[in-house]
């Protein structure tokens, strides 16, 4: 199978952090993602199927690695070689066409009892990432025994695997793992009737949130603060009343809510805010533009980062992180997954729309650099198309 | 004897046409056989002993008994004066505001009277810093007066210090400050910079509150003055005066005081910016041409300071007091003496270079709505008979239009640049869609109470301001502008003259006329 291997290599992933700090998405040319001919991986169990991607996304924390800038705190929980890509539209081995939802749970593990979150069913909360039949793996795509989208082949359980409607095409059928990381931080907001809620961030996961957030919660005002002009008509689309640039967020918010303001920070503010950025600068910002008692949801994968949580004690805010998907409670009580959620809105908000541009995997340079400059070049989702490579 | 103005025709003999550029200049030569310059007269003469002619004003009113038979022992005297929006650039001290308030004040203290209030006239501007206040009223009354809190700046957001006086057959509402309205005397201390300034429009705009002046700071109505500054064909003018007339029937009475000034305007070294460029002396290109390069390669915030900080030489050209209409007449006869240039027919295209300062960026930046509301605001409306451009003729304005405004003076332009702009240009839209929250919005009433703020609907009334010219204009071009924020105001951006008149072509034709209005000083076209 061909396939995109990243190894670990210490000093490749150094040249890759330097070149990806000098110019986002140009790590893959230095660092240890490797375009290579290898064989499938074997099954992990007798259950597990091989499984052939069609469509692959790129996801922003694909992009940290590539880059060299994930944190350090994924080293226990991954393990090396690997092949990325999680955002994965495959064909089964009964010719059917799957989504994977590639958490690596307890089920997958063969961890039997599972544990209280597995048992729960939210399973990006497992307590078992780095235990049972697999190595370390948070996801498929960080494990070296599963395989990655990025690759003519790789395995998946069962469990992982989500039928897709014949009417559902590859493209929107990629946009199925990402939306349902976005539906749940919708739902994980707080979000209550009415409510002034912002989104931070109008990249994949910040104008997914946007729909998230518009077709799942009774959210009122919804203000996305957007850098590109693209960026800014899909956040429209998807149900923001209000976008603005980022520098002008806290003065829309402000406006919006009739707040008053002590220099940067307002008295009052959202209700909800949603932080798809996940930086130190979006994460200060959040904090200020929140009211007193609001909740802040960390939807973009923060690193290290260094924050005056002063107004967060003061103002008893509430700050929580939003990772992945499970099962979600529902405003009328009832228990869903959240990948059936996420099934729906790709259909009802035709997400398909924001798959920007494919690539084979020999231009997976081009590919890497054009997702890590989307917003800019006027792009969202950037994938690889497996279709027509080679050996699959 | 000073030489009236003069209209040049361009030919190729004449140099380079000065234009202001913010904080700097440019020279721009002018396409020759179709080009006129119009230049301001020159200053008139000052009025030599100015405190005699004052104390004489007031002994010797228009239409009026002198003020000391209307002082008395026991009264309630207030005196209300122009806030730091005037006169431009601000004067050298003794401000005239000074010297007149202290004959004022001698005279009550010669009458007896103990109960006098002091008011700056701020009606919906930022509050005075206590170095502008000392500078109009002059440290004497200052210490006089403020820390006893008798010298105060109107609260238009003030419910307990405003009054409510009575409606216009208009439905014109009529609020005004309430120690104003409630004292045995108001007497108003003008400085009458142009001819809108000053008449009714002192006190039933200068002491009043939102409630009152939404009635005539709208669109319907500047676009129905043409001009602001011909008091015949002036709808806020007629506002101002049928809300006068209800001031003087509830009772409120007004010792009106109006001065003129001429128009010399720069002192050194900055004298050449009132000549005529062709009769520039060495010395003057010579100061050009430093004052040019060095404003160039200082910082911004450096060339800012540098041109606020002059104090104009400006004189004392006339004094009136009394009657409020019978004063006003005189003063705008006064002003159109020194201001005043005869210009025969219209043109296709209209420039002016936009100056480093304005009624509302004193000491302070200007930003972009001040660029366009002095642009096609002021300097437009400075005409009376017609405008000075054809109707879907082009103006062209040269100006940086930094995307940059004071967060302490203008916070409310901020929020209206990003967001009401952002929608639409459309004053009749943005008054109605926007203009009631910004009017109410807690926050920027707030810092306009508390700070220095401008109130939260001033850009919109700068807007307006300008929705005359905007509606007459086929287009507006800035040179030198900011892109972005010349795009944002509606206009279109140019990089040069000869590229905004390639521009203006493709509205006017290739042959258009064209027309500099070189001011400041400030001037007003009367066009045949």
């Amino acid at each position: 199978m061909r396939a995109l291997r990243f190894d670990r290599k210490p000093l490749r992933y150094a040249a890759a952090f330097v070149a990806g700090s000098l110019s986002p998405g140009k790590g893959a040319a230095v660092g240890p993602l490797a375009l290579v001919d290898d064989d499938p991986p074997a099954l992990p169990s007798p259950d597990w199927v091989t499984i052939r991607p069609r469509l692959a996304g790129i996801c922003g924390s694909d992009l940290s690695t590539v880059d060299g800038t994930s944190s350090r705190y994924f080293e226990p929980i991954v393990s090396f070689p690997f092949v990325p890509g999680h955002e994965v539209v495959a064909d089964a081995p009964d010719g059917a066409r799957v989504v994977v939802e590639p958490v690596l749970g307890c089920v997958t593990r063969a961890i039997n009892p599972p544990c209280p979150a597995c048992a729960r069913g939210d399973l990006g909360n497992c307590e078992r990432l780095a235990y049972g039949v697999l190595e370390p793996g948070l996801q498929t795509g960080f494990c070296c025994d599963t395989g990655g989208g990025w690759s003519t082949a790789m395995v998946a359980h069962p469990s992982q695997l989500h039928r897709v409607p014949d009417a559902m095409s590859d493209e929107a059928a990629v946009m199925v793992e990402p939306t349902a990381c976005a539906v749940h931080a919708a739902l994980a907001a707080g979000v209550h009737e009415g409510d002034t809620v912002v989104v931070l961030g109008s990249g994949t996961l910040g104008l997914l949130t946007i729909a998230a957030l518009r077709h799942f919660t009774p959210a009122g005002a919804i203000i996305a603060a957007a850098r590109y002009p693209e960026q800014k008509r899909w956040a429209r689309t998807f149900g923001a009343t209000t976008v603005c640039d980022p520098p002008e967020l806290a003065r829309t918010v402000r406006r919006a809510t009739g707040s008053l303001a002590y220099r940067e920070q307002l008295t009052g503010g959202a209700d909800a805010v949603v932080d798809c950025v996940g930086s130190e600068g979006s994460i200060t910002e959040s904090l200020a533009i929140v009211k007193p008692r609001g909740q802040i949801t960390l939807v973009g994968m923060p690193a290290g980062v260094k924050l005056n949580l002063t107004t967060l004690w003061h103002r008893e805010t509430r700050l929580v992180g939003a990772y992945a998907y499970g099962t979600e409670t529902l405003a009328s009580g009832e228990r869903r997954r959240t990948f059936e959620l996420a099934f729906e809105l790709v259909a009802a908000a035709g997400l398909e729309r924001l798959v920007s541009a494919t690539y084979p995997l020999r231009d997976y340079k081009a590919a890497l650099e054009h997702a890590a400059t989307a917003g800019r070049r006027g792009a969202v989702k950037v994938c690889f198309d497996l279709r027509s490579e080679k050996g699959r | 004897m000073p030489r009236p103005g003069f209209v040049l025709d361009v030919d190729r003999s004449t140099p380079p046409t000065l234009f202001w550029h913010g904080d700097g200049f440019r020279l721009e030569r002018l396409p020759a056989g179709r080009t006129r310059v119009i230049y301001p007269p020159e200053p008139l003469p000052a009025i030599t002993d100015v405190d005699a002619r004052i104390r004489n004003a007031l002994e010797h009113p228009i239409d009026s008994d002198p003020l000391s038979a209307l002082l008395f022992p026991g009264m309630k005297l207030t005196i209300a004066f122009d806030d730091v929006s005037l006169p431009l650039p601000k004067m050298r001290r003794p401000d005239l505001r000074q010297r007149i308030i202290e004959a004022v004040l001698d005279s009550a203290a010669d009458a007896g009277v103990d109960d006098v209030a002091l008011i700056a006239a701020l009606a919906l501007h930022r509050r005075m810093t206590e170095d502008e206040l000392r500078h109009a009223v002059g440290d004497r009354v200052y210490d006089a007066f403020a820390p006893r809190g008798l010298l105060t700046q109107h609260d238009a957001e003030d419910p307990e210090n405003l009054a409510y006086l009575g409606t216009t057959p208009h439905g014109e509402e009529i609020e005004i400050n309430k120690r104003a309205a409630e004292s045995d005397l108001l007497v108003y201390v003008n400085i009458n910079l142009v001819a809108m300034d000053g008449g009714w429009k002192s006190t039933a705009t200068g002491l009043a509150s939102y409630r009152s002046l939404r009635h005539h700071h709208n669109p319907a109505t500047m676009q129905a003055s043409h001009s602001f500054m011909d008091q015949h064909r002036s709808e806020l003018h007629k506002s101002n005066w049928r809300m006068g007339k209800v001031l003087r029937d509830a009772g409120v009475k007004i010792f009106q005081i109006e001065t003129t000034l001429n128009n010399d305007t720069f002192p050194s070294p900055f004298e050449f910016l009132g000549k005529r460029e062709w009769e520039w002396s060495a010395r003057d290109r010579g100061l050009y041409v430093a004052a040019s390069k060095s404003l160039a390669k200082v910082p911004t915030r450096t060339a800012r300071k540098i041109f606020q900080s002059i104090e104009a030489p400006h004189q004392m050209t006339s004094i009136q007091c009394g009657e409020v209409e019978a004063v006003h007449k005189v003063t705008t006869e006064n002003v159109y003496r020194q201001q005043l240039v005869e210009v025969q027919g219209q043109t296709d295209i209209l420039t002016m270079g936009i100056p480093y300062i304005c009624p509302y960026n004193v000491h302070s930046v200007m930003n972009p709505i001040l660029v366009m509301c002095t642009g096609l605001g002021y300097f437009f409306n400075l005409y009376r008979g017609k405008p000075l451009v054809r109707e879907g003729g082009v103006v062209i304005m040269t100006h940086p239009t930094p995307w940059e405004f004071n967060p302490v003076h203008h916070p409310s332009y901020i929020d209206f640049f990003e967001e009401c702009l952002a929608d639409t240009t459309d004053p009749h839209v943005l008054s109605q869609k926007y203009e009631e929250r910004y009017a109410n919005d807690e926050w920027y009433r707030h810092l306009y109470r508390t700070g220095y703020a401008y109130h939260g609907v001033h850009p919109f009334y700068m807007w307006y301001w300008g929705s005359h010219g905007m509606q007459h204009c086929g287009k507006v071009i800035v040179v030198g502008g900011e892109p972005r924020s010349v795009r944002r105001l509606g206009f279109t951006p140019a990089s040069s003259m000869d590229d905004a008149l390639e521009i203006a072509s493709d509205a006017v034709g290739r042959d258009a006329t064209i027309t500099h209005f070189h001011t400041p000083p400030v001037m007003m076209a009367d066009v045949r």
